[in-house]
């Protein structure tokens, strides 16, 4: 199966910052991808750059085996809600529908009415009446009826209420059962992602952290709590993601492929949440650290060759 | 998506209508009475003995102010198609983040800015085309008698014939793309108000003299073509008129020897040009004392035949400052915008 955003070194620079560096990502058709990190790590440069409506610094980005925003055929196959959910708020909402069938071939009318009338929203009031809910329910349905084969969502949910975020990842749910989307979807909560995301992305400080389906996250990565050591002493194939001691115990969140024995740890599982908050906690020197100390080894040995 | 630009276009394009339309009324009310006057007036002095100038100069200062502030209209008009159809096109999409809905609809960017431009741009020329068309009609009376406004002088020529298409049409697209680039409205507005009127002061101040070569003219000073002599006590200073209907551009006295100069060496107090006697008498001597020093008028201008060919040209320039300036937010709405 094709990827639905395969990219190869990605980045995007604003002036002198780059606000996502050395991307690459190959996530698989078919799920539900959250990506998550914290406000400002690159979540909305990630997804504009798969929808098109930003052009990459660096590398290159195929979305469902296309350039993106570069052909209507192309168009038509990405679906995206953008971030604070945008709408004309001088049209009404069958103004937007109307909007909807004029300018996307393959838009499913009787699938967009029946979403308005199940939301109880009323065709003649305007957008900039609706609230926060209704105007990001009115533009998921927009995404929706649109029939592409990813949709796209940025922060859908970060203005919404408790409630309204709850029925509003409903009705994605819902459509994505109905219509076999892929999905991809940012937010900077885990709690909001975690009941519908099968694939995971951390992006934090403009780099991604890990990627990978849920369950294989959550199996490949383990609580260890014993007696006080040196997290440096673990074993090769065990990566240390968040360490914190005590007086006289150690915690450690460590992901390993292989069955941990060592009879010194207590063993536990990890939920999604403490997962990504690891990833995003662990302070951005000590993940560069291995790649700062090269230079150096390489410089000592080539005039030891000398 | 030409229902959506109409759709989001029809409210703006609404003021500008009834803006004409209360013009067009007022024009279609008093033109025929206008050019009644005019007719009448023309036949009854022809066949007086004191010629039409007294009945030109009075039916014009009657109508002054209407002439006025219709050709204002008219003047003003590509400005506020630039300020309130350009500015905001592209700025109220920035500003409400809707750019990102539309762009995510199965059209591409320069599909939908195509359209963006085409419709409302041609909305423009059509205003644009029907204002100076009623404008045109309605003053033609005025036009003959406007002595001091030549058809070709500045103000009259940028209200007349087809030019104001050109600048509504580059106004247009002048505030579209400072829009493009400052994505505020306000300020966009601001800028394209300040960047249109720096070029409309700087075509007939820079540009539009020499669209053709003027004419050079070096004429004898006489009673037909002198508009006056001041002086201040001392030496008289010479005015002259160019020919009817010409936009002067330089004029000036020369000595014999061609040079140019100030003022004659003759005063109100003393001499062949004293004040005293029969003023045609006197002016008559003194013009030919002029003559006689070898003071002749020298000018530069643009003469009335040419109305048409600076229209085209006119229009022209403008049109190719629109197609750049189109040229390059297509440019900028694929590489830069997002």
């Amino acid at each position: 199966m094709t990827a639905v955003i395969a990219t190869q070194g990605l980045g995007k620079k604003y002036g002198r910052r780059w606000a996502l560096t050395d991307c690459t990502l190959d996530i698989p058709a078919g799920r539900v991808v959250g990506l998550v990190g914290p406000n400002g790590a690159g979540k909305t440069t990630l997804l504009n750059l798969a929808v098109g409506q930003l052009l990459p610094t660096a590398g290159s980005i195929e979305v469902l085996g296309g350039s993106p925003a570069a052909s209507p055929a192309q168009l038509a196959k990405v679906g995206f809600v953008a971030q604070e959910t945008p709408t004309y708020a001088g049209l009404s909402v069958a103004d937007h529908l109307r909007l909807g069938a004029r300018l996307n071939p393959g838009w499913d009318d009787a699938l967009a009415r029946d979403r308005i009338e199940w939301l109880g929203l009323d065709p003649r009031q305007r957008a900039g009446k609706l609230s926060g809910g209704q105007r990001a329910q009115l533009a998921l349905t927009l995404g929706i009826a649109k029939r592409p084969e990813l949709l796209i969502l940025d922060e859908p949910v970060a203005a919404l209420d408790p409630l309204a975020r709850r029925e509003f990842l409903q009705g994605l749910m819902e459509a994505v059962a109905e219509h076999e989307l892929s999905v991809v979807l940012s937010s900077h909560l885990v709690s909001d992602l975690e009941r519908v995301c099968d694939y995971l992305v951390v992006l934090v400080d403009s780099r991604v952290r890990v990627a990978g389906e849920v369950e294989e996250l959550l199996a490949s990565h383990h609580r260890l709590t014993g007696a006080r050591r040196d997290p440096a002493t673990l074993p090769a194939d065990q990566h240390v993601v968040s360490a914190s001691h005590t007086d006289r115990q150690t915690t450690l969140l460590v992901r390993t492929s292989s069955p941990i024995y060592d009879p010194a740890w207590a063993v536990g599982q990890v939920g999604l949440e403490d997962l990504v908050l690891a990833y995003m906690g662990r302070p951005a020197h000590t993940a560069d650290s291995s790649r700062n100390e090269r230079p150096a080894l390489q410089v000592h040995s080539s005039e030891v060759h000398r | 998506m030409i229902w959506l630009t109409w759709r989001q276009f029809r409210a703006s394009a609404a003021m500008i209508a009834a803006a004409l339309a209360v013009l067009a009324a007022v024009l279609g009310l008093t033109g025929p009475g206008l050019a009644d006057d005019y007719t009448t007036g023309i036949a009854s002095c022809t066949t007086a003995s004191g010629g039409c100038e007294d009945f030109l100069s009075r039916f014009f200062g009657d109508h002054q102010s209407v002439f006025l502030a219709v050709t204002a209209v008219v003047l003003v008009l590509p400005a506020l198609i630039g300020l309130f159809w350009g500015a905001p096109l592209i700025t109220r999409e920035l500003e409400a983040g809707t750019h990102r809905l539309v762009w995510n609809q199965t059209i591409t960017r320069t599909r939908w800015l195509a359209v963006k431009l085409v419709l409302p741009g041609l909305a423009a020329i059509t205003a644009a085309g029907l204002g100076t068309l009623a404008v045109t009609w309605w003053s033609g009376p005025l036009d003959k008698a406007a002595e001091n406004f030549p058809r070709m002088a500045p103000m009259q020529f940028d209200a007349r014939g087809i030019v104001p298409i050109g600048y509504a049409a580059f106004a247009f697209i002048l505030g579209v793309t400072v829009g493009m680039l400052v994505r505020r409205t306000l300020p966009a507005m601001a800028l394209t108000l300040a960047v249109f009127v720096a070029v409309q002061v700087a075509m007939p101040l820079v540009v539009r003299p020499h669209l053709i070569p003027p004419v050079r003219s070096n004429v004898e000073i006489t009673a037909s073509n002198l508009d006056g002599l001041s002086s201040a006590g001392g030496p008289f200073r010479v005015e002259t008129t160019g020919p009817a209907g010409a936009w002067v551009l330089s004029s000036h006295t020369v000595d014999a020897s061609g040079r140019a100069v100030e003022t004659v060496p003759l005063t109100p107090s003393s001499g062949p040009c004293a004040a005293g006697g029969p003023p045609e008498q006197s002016i008559a001597t003194c013009l030919a004392e002029i003559k006689r020093l070898g003071y002749r008028q020298q000018m530069t201008y643009q003469p009335a035949s040419r109305f048409w060919a600076f229209q085209w040209y006119e229009t022209g320039i403008y049109a190719a400052l629109a197609l750049g300036l189109a040229g390059f937010s297509f440019w900028r709405i694929r590489r830069r915008l997002s």
